[in-house]
């Protein structure tokens, strides 16, 4: 036995260990010792890995240089990882994510350069392959680096979140991708390092656009498309290396936010090409006539917590807005005071609300609000209709009646929480704006409907100080 | 400031359309109301009560003098004789059967609105009095159906032996469908239900009922929906599933209507014939010429082999508090409408949609049917739309095979033709794909963003190919090999980091 073929028998067992991670994640009751399985499995890769970089070129130069290295970064990688993780607060979870997705993008483009600039000890008649695989590897890392850097600064509005609409698009995207196969064909004709420039620029310039061009609403596709991304990008750099753990790996982080975007595209009734091909922040204008005029009942904080006090069961219904105004606190705090009186409450979670998967229930969780509370839309829609009151908290289009009811409106089909069944619901806004999807929501015009204007914590707030 | 009649309906109806409850909201639109002398009577409401909501009680002659006459059923010739001309009367008129009213109107010289009129857009729900009297119906089916059946509708085992619940059939899952089916199966017995429309099927199980298919080769496609008469071959099968069933069930529950044509046949003189003595079937729909062979309208029929059939057509009338007050309601609601500056004024706008659909006779003259154009552009989008997802969703099968045929074409050729590491690799690819979509799609929707952060730090093993580059003699690979292993540590510890952070929010009531 030597040292390689240890490697290889460890890394199959790391790869099942993170099998074993994902496995464990799907259930609250098994999550952490998921998470543990998955920490171990990435610690056993590490040190199989570098005790083989050690062995192999032991009192070499540059396996003194090599390793030295390593020990530094890894530290200094280690310290900023954990620190990020420390401070990021749970609202910001999307962003932390979307840049960390950057990060394996950029990880897996330098692997690829690498493999390019390295290739003497490949054997000559595999060298064509080598070259596409490098070109691949590149390609999907850098795609990756910038649409999720794009995504990063959307949702830490340091830029407008609103869609870019360039004329053409759809034909600037598959002209990239043409010209991605150009390219890969050339190089592997004619290996210049220029080549390998212009292949990286143009995915940059790819990854871009394509974030660039989708709107804030579908951040939650495109984090989990991103993931996706992130994930064969480490699959080609296994090919590229000749490895195994990192194609699994890859394998699995792809498919899992495949998975993912898929599970995203079906809660908003649209296809995954749709939401990459952006557009759907457009306005479009809505039916004369139709739905958007009437009247809408204003009520006040105090009349809410009367309101409550009469319900004997109660649904809450977050949305991104609870998260900008980061009233998951006296949320939890209401939720208990309502429990203590003797009321059923829980919540309904849409699967797209907020601007990652899976958002609302962090942020709920958070608050130390019991998880086998908090419902998924399919759990609770057929309750709404027996339900005394509804409280939409930051919610718009996924509790938008003209989904279900209007076959002209631009969300037609989309499933919503069907909110409106209940025999009051009361709608937390800051003001009578469309939301994302900017369609008017015909939801507060209903008489049935209360609208309680302000700032959701605030307002959340004084009920529980008028309860 | 215009003045409001309630007027007394004719014998054998029991609701008024308005109670005491909804003259207080009329008022508050500006108008005045006067309650005919005993009016509210049959559905407990008394005169006093309607005092006290602030109407006036008057008798029959001022209350029919009043600018706008509100009645749950359409005016007699007489009472048409007596309006005066210029009076605008409320109630349900029938418009689409009843072309003689409609002529008798106009000569009058009066303004009929019809609430059963109102076109089916959900902004005109809350005034669509054919839905709001149809849930009681259906209740109410139950109810009778019920007390005329001489067994219980709930199973039970008890020391004297066993009682097998009732089965309930019930044809037609419409509104007065599904109410009949809640409340059958919430007494306790097995409901089933039928409907030419299979997406109903969910509504259906969600109220308790099971829903019993009509199969046939051809599929019917649900976009044609109700429009189109159903084929040959469907009705074939839904009659002999009728026959199969009346041989079965209990109490059969008929609702089935279609929209300006009489009702269509379901259950044909054998079928009640095979139906055990003592079993009940209530025809929702007698008054439109039934569903059932021997039904009559209004009427109790028994059968030579012990059946009962009811024929009532007054059931939300026997429930008369609730039915005047959900039909006050949608009075209220159109009233709303056509009065938006509460002033008590009447104004008819025809450029709305629902305020052109109900107004049947408008100064004399008849406006039915309204414009097609107008009204049927709800309808027109709603029939074009659910189309292209259907065909969308539904690729046909030879396409799919095709294409999954291609696919595996492809990745037949790349393996074939790669040299040697590269199937191995392709192998372990397809399996590592399949294997994470099995195990992520069972993960719970709660920890999709640990998942994705997990998942997250673990694509950073991209760091295993950065540190086997860090021994290569070329300086400017160790350099980017080393800002690789940098930025993929963050990755890997910060992910993890975050995730156990939190896993550990995550807590189940009663422990935190």
């Amino acid at each position: 036995m030597n040292i390689d073929m240890l490697t290889t028998a460890v890394y199959i067992v790391a790869a099942l260990m993170f099998i074993l991670s994902l496995a464990g994640l799907s259930k609250h009751e098994t999550s952490r010792s998921g998470l543990t399985f998955g920490i171990a499995g990435m610690a056993l890769a590490l040190v199989a890995t570098i005790a083989s970089l050690a062995l192999n070129s032991w009192g070499s130069t540059q396996s003194t240089i090599g390793l030295s290295l390593l020990v530094v970064v890894v530290l200094i990688g280690a310290g900023i990882g954990l620190w990020r993780a420390r401070v990021v607060a749970m609202t910001g979870m999307p962003e932390l994510i979307a840049l960390l997705h950057s990060f394996v993008g950029l990880a897996a483009v330098l692997v690829g350069w690498n493999g390019a600039l390295d290739s003497h000890d490949v054997p000559a008649d595999f060298i064509g392959i080598h070259h596409g695989e490098v070109f691949i590897g590149v390609f999907i890392g850098a795609v990756t680096f910038t649409g999720s850097i794009v995504a990063f600064l959307k949702l830490s509005a340091r830029i407008p979140s609103s869609p870019l609409m360039l004329p053409g698009k759809n034909l600037l995207n598959v002209g990239a991708l043409l010209g991605f196969v150009g390219l890969t064909v050339w190089y592997i004709i004619t290996p210049d390092i220029w080549l390998l420039v212009a292949v990286t620029v143009l995915a940059l310039l790819l990854g871009w656009h394509l974030v660039a061009s989708i709107g804030g609403g579908d951040m939650p596709v495109v984090v989990s498309m991103l993931n996706s991304y992130s994930g064969w990008a480490a699959a080609a750099a296994g090919f590229l290396l000749n490895n195994d753990l990192l194609i699994v790996t890859g394998a699995l982080v792809g498919s899992s936010g495949a998975y993912l975007s898929y599970i995203m595209c079906k809660a908003m009734n649209r296809s995954f090409i749709s939401v990459i091909a952006g557009g759907f922040g457009i306005p479009k204008p809505a039916a004369p006539g139709e739905e958007d005029e009437g009247e809408i009942h204003e009520t006040d904080a105090a009349s809410v917590a009367e309101l409550l006090k009469a319900a004997d069961t109660v649904i809450i219904t977050p949305g991104y807005g609870m998260a900008v105004a980061q009233a998951q606190y006296p949320v939890a705090e209401l939720t208990q005071r309502l429990i203590a009186k003797g009321v059923t409450v829980r919540f309904g979670i849409h699967p797209v609300a907020g601007r990652l998967p899976g958002h609302m229930n962090v942020l709920l969780a958070e608050a130390k609000v019991p998880y086998d509370i908090v419902l998924e839309m399919d759990e609770v829609n057929d309750d709404f209709a027996s339900t005394a009151v509804v409280l939409v908290i930051g919610a718009n289009d996924t509790v938008n009646p003209a989904a279900a009811e209007d076959p002209g409106s631009p969300i037609a089909g989309m499933p919503v929480l069907h909110v409106w069944e209940a025999n009051t619901v009361v709608v937390f806004k800051r003001s009578m704006s469309s939301g994302y999807a900017g369609v008017q929501n015909p939801l507060f015009f209903r008489d049935n409907a209360l609208m309680l204007f302000g700032d959701a914590k605030d307002r959340v707030e004084d009920i529980i100080k008028a309860l | 400031m215009a003045r409001l009649g309630i007027v007394k309906e004719g014998a054998g109806e029991t609701r008024v359309a308005a109670t005491p409850d909804t003259v207080t909201k009329l008022l508050l639109l500006g108008y005045e109301v006067v309650v005919e002398r005993g009016a509210g009577a049959e559905s407990s409401f008394p005169d006093s009560q309607y005092k006290a909501a602030g109407a006036i009680v008057a008798d029959k002659k001022k209350t029919w003098a009043s600018e706008i006459v509100m009645k749950v059923n359409a005016p007699t010739d007489a009472e048409i004789a007596g309006m005066t001309p210029g009076t605008t009367v409320i109630g349900v008129m029938a418009p689409g059967l009843r072309p003689e009213l409609l002529a008798a109107l106009a000569k009058r010289g009066l303004t009929a609105i019809a609430l059963d009129a109102v076109p089916r857009i959900s902004r005109a729900q809350s005034m669509d009095v054919l839905s709001s009297m149809a849930n009681l119906g259906g209740y109410r089916a139950v109810i009778e159906s019920a007390y005329e059946f001489g067994r219980l509708f709930t199973g039970q085992v008890t020391a004297a032996g066993k009682v097998p619940p009732a089965k309930v059939l019930v044809a037609g899952a419409g509104v007065a469908g599904l109410a009949a089916i809640g409340t059958a199966s919430s007494m306790g017995a097995i409901v089933r239900a039928t409907d030419p429309r299979p997406e109903v099927a969910d509504q259906v199980k969600s109220i308790g009922g099971e829903y019993v298919a009509v199969e046939v080769d051809e599929k019917m496609a649900s976009s044609d929906g109700y429009a189109k008469a159903t084929s040959e071959a469907y009705d074939r099968r839904a009659a002999e599933i009728y026959s199969e069933q009346a041989r079965d069930v209990d109490i059969i529950i008929t609702t089935a209507l279609i929209p300006g044509r009489p009702a269509p046949k379901l259950l044909t003189e054998s079928d009640v014939a095979s139906m055990k003595p003592g079993s009940v079937i209530v025809d929702m729909a007698a008054g439109m010429g039934g569903n059932v062979a021997g039904s009559k309208a209004g009427k109790r029929v028994v059968t030579a082999n012990g059946v009962v059939i009811l024929g009532y057509t007054d059931l939300p009338g026997r429930l008369p508090q609730q039915a005047s007050q959900l039909f006050g309601t949608n009075m209220l609601n159109l009233l709303k409408l056509v009065t938006p500056e509460k002033d008590g004024k009447l104004s008819l706008d025809f450029d709305d949609v629902v305020q052109r659909s109900v107004t049947v006779v408008q100064d004399g003259a008849v406006t039915w049917p309204p414009p097609p154009v107008q009204v049927s552009a709800a309808p027109t989008v709603a029939a074009a739309e659910p189309v292209t997802p259907t065909e969308q969703k539904t690729m046909s099968p030879l396409r799919q095979g095709l294409l999954r045929g291609l696919g595996l074409a492809a990745v037949l050729a790349i393996c074939a033709f790669a040299p040697a590491p590269l199937p191995q690799h392709f192998l372990v690819l397809m399996l590592s794909v399949v294997v994470g979509f099995y195990v992520i799609g069972k993960v719970h929707h709660a920890l999709h963003t640990p998942l994705m952060s997990v998942t997250n730090a673990i694509s950073g093993i991209v760091v295993v190919g950065a540190i086997a580059q860090l021994a290569s003699p070329n300086i400017v690979v160790q350099v980017l090999a080393a800002v690789g292993v940098l930025l993929a540590s963050i990755n890997i510890f910060g992910g993890f980091a975050v995730t156990r952070r939190m896993l550990k929010m995550f807590s189940k009531g009663g422990n935190s």
